[in-house]
């Protein structure tokens, strides 16, 4: 059985030493799109860390039983199921972010990181370890998603959470809002910024050519 | 154990027996929390229905609502109001229900329904609330296929029943950043003001292709560019809901002043 220090490492691991989008650049896609609002950002990882943690988990379960000819579909399947439900809960409790979110949960079946996570750890990996391994890699996505909605909330919006902490010019206040900042681009460049930063903090990161 | 694992048979058996339980679960899921979906599907309807006529303001949209709406059903064919519990009628179920709806042929169809319901609500909003007695403007359902699906929206009308308030749709899948744009607030703005029909009661909105619409014109309105389905679908919604087999007999009620004997 591992211990609890493996496990440490495992949840929070992919935080900043192993982070999915920052190092291994997956996830990028709704990375772009739920990042405009904190709120969105937030409920966004939380659906993402829950089926990647589950899907897991699951695919860790019958890891020996699955034929290799039709592990993909297995895995699409489970990972599919698990996103349905989290979509129906979202519309019964959270229906207003879940209306912004719209597609974007669905696409969750597409994001590498769930899908990546299955292949490369829960296919060798005890249900546990695997679990765990699912919540460290959500948690990455979803401290770097805060981290650039918080950006692009605040300077773009002048809000965070929806509350005021800019006062807008059209408001009566100081701050002109910066509208590339909504607009999905933004999130390249911020993500790009955060990338260097943490190779630089964390020099093992960089790419040797 | 991994040889074993590449049989047909357990191929076959770990796929059936995955889809099983997947599906269990998927359905388990979907039918426990409809009863809450649906609540907040009303919620959501109600809210839209006021910020149709722009009167939604404040968090408790229920009390708003019951303040300011009252819901009557109206027979379309008619135009009469129906006694009838509105609260008890569920106006989706029966556009698709051959008991209370009627089937459309495709001359009169423009909207791709297929069938409409007989009676549909009607919502009278009240400025100054329900007990003025005093209806200020009317919102209709109206819904007519896109590009993808079944757009659903809502129009607010003054209470001459012919110059729009406000339209509103609140559910559709048209594609994101082009058809999608019909909830765009700038968009739907061009059509505050214009005329439903013209002097002699036809329907008259116009959506043209983007930049030709004259803005002067009380009928014209500029389509959304990249979604020339979508915007066919919004025409074609308000060409139906507008003509004879739509709300016209009800709105030639509302000119005669039906609103203000009950």
């Amino acid at each position: 059985m591992a211990s609890a220090k493996e496990m440490k490492a495992l949840v929070f691991g992919p935080v900043f030493a192993n982070n999915p989008i920052a190092l291994q650049v997956l996830g990028i896609c709704s990375a772009l799109a739920v990042t405009t609002k904190l709120d969105k950002a937030l409920v966004m990882g939380l659906a993402l860390t829950l089926v990647t943690a589950f899907s897991s988990m699951f695919i860790s379960m019958i890891r020996n039983h699955i034929p290799s000819s039709v592990r993909i579909i297995v895995q699409m399947t489970i990972i599919a199921s698990l996103v349905i439900v989290v979509d129906q809960i979202l519309k019964a409790y959270a229906y207003n972010v879940a209306k912004e979110l719209s597609v974007f949960v669905g696409l969750i079946i597409t994001n590498c990181i769930v899908m990546g996570r299955a292949e490369a750890y829960a296919m060798k990996s005890p249900p546990l370890m695997s679990f765990l391994d699912g919540i460290g890699n959500g948690l990455g996505y979803t401290v770097l998603l805060v981290i650039v909605a918080v950006v692009r909330e605040l300077l773009g919006s002048g809000t965070l959470l929806g509350v005021e902490i800019l006062p807008l010019i059209s408001a009566g206040g100081w701050y002109q809002p910066n509208g590339l900042l909504l607009m999905p681009p933004s999130a390249f460049f911020i993500i790009g910024l955060l990338i260097w930063m943490l190779r630089t903090w964390r020099p093992e990161q960089q790419e040797k050519h | 154990m991994s040889n074993n694992n590449e049989s047909i048979g357990k191929t076959f058996f770990v796929v059936i027996g995955l889809c099983l339980i997947c599906a269990i679960f998927v359905s388990t899921a979907a039918v426990g929390l409809r009863p809450m979906q649906n609540e907040n599907k009303l919620l959501d309807a109600q809210k839209n229905i006021l910020a149709a006529v722009g009167m939604l303001e404040g968090t408790d949209v229920k009390a708003q609502f019951e303040k300011h709406v009252q819901i009557r059903l109206v027979d379309l064919d008619t135009g009469e109001f129906v006694d009838q519990d509105p609260l008890t009628y569920d106006y989706r179920k029966m556009m698709k229900d051959p008991a209370g709806s009627i089937s459309l042929d495709e001359k009169d169809d423009q909207a791709k329904i297929k069938t409409r319901a007989k009676i549909a609500p009607v919502y009278l909003a009240y400025a100054d609330g329900v007990a003025s007695k005093n209806v200020t403007s009317l919102v209709l359902p109206v819904h007519g296929y896109g590009l993808w699906s079944t757009m659903h929206g809502f129009l607010a009308l003054d209470k001459d029943g012919n110059t729009i308030k406000g339209l509103n749709y609140y559910e559709h899948g048209e594609t994101p950043g082009l058809g999608a744009e019909i909830q765009n607030p700038k968009w739907v703005a061009q059509f505050v003001g214009k005329k439903l029909m013209d002097d002699a009661g036809n329907p008259a909105i116009k959506i043209l292709k983007p930049g030709n619409a004259d803005a002067a014109s009380a009928h014209q309105v500029d389509g959304l560019s990249g979604a020339t389905i979508t915007s066919n679908g919004v025409q074609n919604t308000f060409a139906f809901w507008s003509g004879a087999k739509g709300f016209a007999p009800f709105l030639t009620k509302v000119r005669q002043g039906a609103l203000n004997n009950g």
